[in-house]
C-alpha cells in the first residue's frame, strides 16, 4: 500500500468517524435519485452570453446560502446550550427594513449599502436583547428567543404596515442575483462569512470558550470565563447571520413577504445543526457539520421540487431523512452494526468451541 | 395566601392561636416555594380580569366566561399533556401537526360513512401513535426530544397535507358535532347563560385525571423525579424508560383529543390546522409556573396558563384599537411580561 492510498483511507477513516458523514451521504444519496430521474441533473453548463455557471447545483448552493447562514449562528448558540427560536422573524425584519429602506430612499449603490447597514444593525440590535435577556435577566433561552420570534415577526408587520413590501435597486438585488467571475454572489458571501467566522472561532479562543459554557456554565466561570459578555457576543452574531439570510431572501426577489419570509425556518438551521451531528444539549459545535446540514437540506428541498411532489408533502420527506439520519447516528443502531461485524469476525472460533 | 388570615382580631386568648397561624403560614409558605410562580399566573390572571372589566366591561359575565372555557378546551388539554413533557425536562413540538393529521384523517372517515365512535376512537389512536414513535425515538435510539418531536411534527403535517389540502367539512348532522352541543347551566337574563359543551367537560376531565396521576400515583412522582435528574431516578430503581414513554403517549393522545374537541365545535379541519399551537402550548406551561428545564411545575398551573392565552386574545378583540400586525408584539410581551414576573418573585425568594 503507498503512502498516499493509506492516507485517502485513513482520511476516509476520520471522516466516517464525524458525525455528519451520514449528512455527506445523504446529500450524495438524494443527488443520485435526482440522476436517475434525469441524468443531466449533474451537468453545470457556462452561459455563452455572460460567462456565468448555470445549472442545478448552482441553484442548490444559491438556495442554501440563507439556510447555511443561520445555521452557522445556529451551531454557536446551540453549543452554549442554548436555542435560537427568533431566526427566521429576525430574516424577516432585516428583510423589512431594508425593502422600506430602498423603498424610501432610491436607487443608487450608497442606498443599498445604507438599507444593508441597517437591516444589519436592527438585526444585531435584537439579537443583543436575546442575549441580555438570557445572560443578564437569566431567563431560559428557549423562551427569551420565543418571545423574541413572536414579535420580531410583528414588528416586521408593523414596519411595513403589514405588507408585502417591493422595492427595486440594481446593487441590492446583485447581492442574491449578480455573479463574479461565472459563480453568484452569494454563495461567494456565504463562503466568506463562513470562512470568518470559523476562523475566529477556531482560531481564537473564543470556540473553546463558547463550548465551555455549554459543558458546565459553573465551572466555565470559575475558570474564570465570563459568560455574560460571550453569551451576548453569541447571540448577537447569530441574529447578524439571520439579518444577512433575511438579506439574501429577500434581495433575490426584491419583495419582503412579512408572514412567509423566514417562515420556521429557524426549525430548518435547527435540524441543519443536529445533523452535522452536535447536541442540543451543548458543549460543542462543528463548522463543519453545519455546513451539511444546511446543503442537506437545500439539496433536499431541490430535490422534492425536481421530482414534482406536491410542496406541502414536503414535510413528510424532511421528516423521513432525520429520522433515518438519527437512527444512524444512535449508538444503539450503531452498536448493532458493530456487534454483527464483531460476530462475523468471531464466528469461525465460535463455531470451534460450540 | 395563608398570611392574610392572621390579620383578624387579636385578643390575649387567641394569641397563641394567631402565633400558630403564623407558623403554619410560614411553613406553608417554605415548602411550596415551588408553587410561586403559579399562584404569580393565578394573581395576574385576576389582575388581566379586574382591567378588562374596567376598561371594556362584560368580562365577568356568564356567556364571556363560558366562550372563554368553550374555545380553549383544546389549548387547555394540549397544554395538560405538554405539561407532562416537559416535568420530565423534554418537549413535545409535534402536537399542533398531530392535531391536523387527526382531524383531517377522522373527517375524511367521518365523510366517508364511519361510524361516529370509530372515528373518534382513531382520531385518538392517531394521536396516540405519534406519541409512542416519538417517544420510542428519544428513549431506545437517544433522539433528542427537541428533534425527535420535530420529525413527527413534520411527518403529521406532511400526511394530513398528502391527504388533504382543502378544508375538510363535516356534516352538521354527524354525530361527532354532538360533543359541541350546547347546554345551559345558569340560566342568566337574555343571552347571558352560562352554557358549556361535553368538550369543556372533556377538557375538566382530563385536567382531573392529569392532576390525579400527577400528584397522587407513582406514575407521577416518577415523571418529577425523571424531571429533577433522569440518572438518580434512574439509579433509585424508578421506572424511567416506562414513565418516558407513556410521557410522550399521553401528550400525544391528548393531541388526538383536543383534535376531536376541536373539529367537533368548528366542524372543519385542514393541513393547515394548528400551527403554532404547541407554541401556545408550551407558552402556557411556562406562564402556568412549570420550568421547561423540567421537575417543577403543576397542571392546574398549566390550565391557568391557557386560560391567560384565551383572555389576553378576548382583550385584544375587546380593545379594538390595537392593530392586527401588532398582536403578536402584544402576545410576545405579555409573554416576556410573565416570565419577568415569575423570575423577579422566584429570586427574590430563593435567596
Amino acid at each position: 500500500m503507498s503512502t498516499t492510498e493509506r492516507r485517502t483511507v485513513g482520511g476516509l477513516r476520520v471522516l466516517m468517524r464525524r458525525q455528519f458523514f451520514w449528512g455527506i451521504i445523504a446529500i450524495l444519496l438524494l443527488l443520485l435519485v435526482n440522476v436517475l430521474k434525469d441524468p443531466s441533473f449533474l451537468s453545470v453548463s457556462v452561459n455563452s452570453t455572460n460567462g456565468n455557471l448555470v445549472g442545478n447545483l448552482v441553484d442548490i448552493l444559491r438556495a442554501s446560502a440563507p439556510i447555511l447562514m443561520i445555521a452557522v449562528g445556529m451551531s454557536l448558540v446551540v453549543a452554549t446550550g442554548g436555542i435560537d427560536l427568533s431566526v427566521g422573524s429576525i430574516m424577516v425584519v432585516a428583510g423589512a427594513v431594508s425593502m422600506e429602506f430602498l423603498k424610501a430612499n432610491g436607487q443608487s449603490g450608497g442606498v443599498a449599502l445604507g438599507a444593508l447597514g441597517a437591516a444589519l444593525a436592527v438585526s444585531a440590535l435584537l439579537g443583543v436583547v436575546n442575549g441580555i435577556l438570557v445572560s443578564v435577566v437569566g431567563l431560559q433561552p428557549f423562551i427569551s428567543t420565543l418571545v423574541m420570534m413572536l414579535a420580531g415577526r410583528g414588528l416586521a408587520k408593523v414596519i411595513t404596515s403589514g405588507q408585502n413590501t417591493a422595492a427595486s435597486n440594481g446593487p441590492f438585488r446583485w447581492i442574491a442575483n449578480g455573479y463574479v467571475i461565472g459563480l453568484p454572489v452569494v454563495v461567494l458571501l456565504a463562503v466568506v462569512v463562513v470562512l470568518l467566522v470559523a476562523l475566529v472561532v477556531r482560531r481564537s479562543a473564543l470556540g473553546l470558550m463558547i463550548e465551555a459554557i455549554g459543558v458546565n456554565p459553573k465551572a466555565s466561570r470559575m475558570a474564570g470565563i465570563k459568560p455574560r459578555g460571550l453569551l451576548i457576543t453569541v447571540y448577537a452574531l447569530s441574529a447578524l447571520l439571520a439579518g444577512i439570510a433575511g438579506v439574501f431572501a429577500t434581495a433575490s426577489v426584491m419583495t419582503v413577504d412579512v408572514s412567509r419570509t423566514g417562515y420556521q425556518l429557524e426549525l430548518d438551521a435547527i435540524l441543519a445543526v443536529v445533523i452535522g451531528g452536535a447536541s442540543l444539549a451543548g458543549g460543542k459545535f462543528s463548522m463543519g457539520g453545519a455546513v451539511v446540514g444546511a446543503l442537506l437540506i437545500a439539496t433536499l428541498d431541490k430535490t422534492i421540487v425536481f421530482l414534482g411532489v406536491s410542496s406541502s408533502a414536503t414535510p413528510a420527506f424532511k421528516a423521513a431523512v432525520i429520522i433515518v439520519l438519527c437512527l444512524l447516528q444512535s449508538e444503539r443502531v450503531r452498536n448493532l452494526f458493530t456487534q454483527r461485524r464483531a460476530a462475523r469476525a468471531r464466528a469461525p472460533k465460535e463455531s470451534v468451541t460450540a | 395566601m395563608t398570611s392574610t388570615l392572621v390579620t383578624g382580631p387579636s385578643g390575649a386568648g387567641t394569641k397563641s392561636r394567631a402565633a400558630r397561624l403564623v407558623d403554619t403560614a410560614a411553613r406553608t409558605w417554605r415548602t411550596n416555594l415551588a408553587a410561586l410562580p403559579t399562584l404569580a399566573a393565578v394573581v395576574i390572571f385576576i389582575a388581566m380580569i379586574v382591567y378588562g372589566e374596567a376598561a371594556y366591561g362584560r368580562i365577568l359575565q356568564y356567556n364571556t366566561i363560558s366562550n372563554l372555557l368553550i374555545n380553549n378546551a383544546h389549548l387547555v388539554i394540549i397544554a395538560v399533556g405538554m405539561t407532562f413533557v416537559i416535568l420530565t425536562g423534554g418537549i413535545d413540538l409535534s402536537v399542533g401537526a398531530v392535531i391536523a393529521f387527526s382531524s383531517v384523517a377522522g373527517l375524511m372517515l367521518a365523510n366517508a360513512g364511519w361510524p361516529a365512535w370509530v372515528v373518534i376512537a382513531l382520531m385518538i389512536g392517531f394521536g396516540t401513535a405519534f406519541g409512542v414513535a416519538s417517544g420510542v425515538l428519544i428513549q431506545f435510539f437517544n433522539v433528542q426530544p427537541f428533534i425527535a418531536t420535530l420529525a413527527m411534527m413534520f411527518l403529521a403535517r406532511g400526511l394530513a397535507s398528502t391527504l388533504s389540502t382543502k378544508p375538510e367539512r363535516l356534516s352538521d348532522e354527524s354525530p361527532v358535532r354532538s360533543l359541541a352541543t350546547k347546554f345551559k347551566v345558569i340560566d342568566g337574563e337574555r343571552v347571558n347563560d352560562l352554557v358549556l359543551t361535553p368538550g369543556v367537560l372533556i377538557a375538566v376531565l382530563v385536567i382531573a385525571v392529569g392532576f390525579f396521576v400527577l400528584h397522587r400515583t407513582r406514575t407521577g412522582r416518577t415523571v418529577y423525579a425523571i424531571g429533577g435528574s433522569e440518572p438518580s431516578a434512574a439509579l433509585m430503581g424508578l421506572p424511567v424508560v416506562r414513565t418516558k414513554l407513556w410521557v410522550y403517549a399521553i401528550s400525544g393522545t391528548l393531541a388526538g383529543l383536543a383534535a376531536v374537541v376541536y373539529t367537533a365545535r368548528l366542524g372543519i379541519a385542514q393541513n393547515i390546522t394548528g400551527i403554532g399551537w404547541e407554541l401556545d402550548a408550551i407558552a402556557a406551561v411556562v406562564i402556568g409556573g412549570t420550568l421547561l428545564t423540567g421537575g417543577a411545575g403543576y397542571v392546574l398551573g398549566a390550565v391557568v396558563g391557557a386560560l391567560v392565552l384565551g383572555l389576553m386574545n378576548v382583550l385584544i378583540t375587546r380593545d379594538g384599537g390595537i392593530r392586527p400586525e401588532a398582536t403578536t408584539i402584544i402576545t410576545g410581551g405579555i409573554l416576556l411580561v410573565f416570565v419577568l414576573l415569575q423570575r423577579a418573585l422566584t429570586a427574590r425568594k430563593r435567596e
